[in-house]
């Protein structure tokens, strides 16, 4: 299921305490825009886990560098490729 | 050894466990390690891991991409293509990246604005099929965590000088996507055929972290 869409402002979810994932702690807990759908894939969280979950939505997200640097950061955006489960809307 | 990577899950768990692992055991050890145990399990033979590196890796190289980037160069259809589905404009020029994980793949086009550089933070993910096996410092805990805090000071260190208002996106693989530059035409290169234009593309150019010069 695809939650969100282009241009929609969502937020990370905070970094999970065990297991895998492919949310990499800089990107936890920050704000960003959807830049893309990719469309279906399995979460990686889940595959590490041996659980055989459906696919779902994949995004590429962009975010400010001063939003996850801080003030005083050159200017620069990071996108990355985040599944569903890891964003919350923030619109 | 492939565009998706095998140890993704390893080298991902100790980011944020345990960050001294790879000083702790080099990945070729590991891997080693890791083929004995597949091995004594009887589920890979030693002839089929190597067969199967090999097949993989046999036509893996730069040379893939830069004839990607050299047709976008001379031919605008094709450039439009492989901007909107990167996988159907490699199949036009013979290439394959689904060797045995789906795999995506995303071009981003380097212009007067905008120039693009490619990381994987969590571990080494990289278009090996269209680039060849990733340099080291790609793969190096310190390029990883700073080229996404520090864009234009590491692309100094590669000897790139961007205009300051050169708007740099930095992308970090971090999912079933891989990522590679298409690289802005050098001026002068009007005259140069296809082939000629290939020639000019190197491996760094791909990943952003060299601009392409009208002569190689």
């Amino acid at each position: 299921m695809q939650r969100f869409s282009v241009g929609q402002r969502v937020r990370t979810v905070a970094l999970r305490e065990q297991g895998h994932t492919r949310l990499p702690r800089y990107l936890a807990q920050h704000a960003g825009v959807i830049s893309r759908v990719h469309g279906l894939y399995p979460l990686a969280d889940d595959r590490a886990a041996g659980l055989d979950t459906p696919p779902q939505a994949l995004y590429g997200v962009s975010f400010e560098a001063r939003e996850l640097f801080g003030d005083g950061t050159q200017s620069f955006t990071v996108i990355a490729d985040l599944w569903d489960a890891y964003l919350e809307d923030a619109s | 050894m492939s565009d998706h990577h095998g140890h993704d899950h390893e080298q991902h768990g100790h980011d944020h466990e345990h960050g001294g692992h790879e000083e702790s055991a080099t990945m070729a050890e590991r891997v080693r390690r890791l083929i004995a145990k597949l091995e004594d399990k009887g589920l890979v033979s030693e002839a089929q891991v190597d067969q199967t590196v090999a097949a993989f890796l046999a036509g893996a190289g730069p040379s893939n991409g830069a004839r990607l980037v050299a047709r976008a160069w001379v031919d605008p259809a094709f450039k439009e293509k492989l901007l909107a589905d990167g996988n159907a404009a490699i199949e036009d020029l013979g290439l394959d990246m689904s060797h045995w994980a789906r795999v995506t793949l995303r071009a981003a086009e380097n212009t007067e604005q905008v120039h693009n550089v490619i990381v994987c933070t969590l571990c080494s993910c990289y278009p090996i099929a269209l680039l060849g096996p990733s340099p080291s410092w790609y793969k190096s805990l310190d390029y990883r965590a700073r080229v996404v805090r520090d864009p234009r000071g590491v692309l100094a260190e590669f000897g790139v000088s961007l205009d300051p208002k050169m708007e740099i996106r930095v992308w970090d693989s971090t999912a079933e996507l891989r990522y590679i530059v298409v690289p802005q035409r050098p001026a002068g290169t009007e005259s140069l055929g296809e082939a000629e234009l290939a020639a000019l593309v190197g491996r760094d150019a791909l990943i952003g972290t060299a601009l392409v010069a009208a002569s190689a």
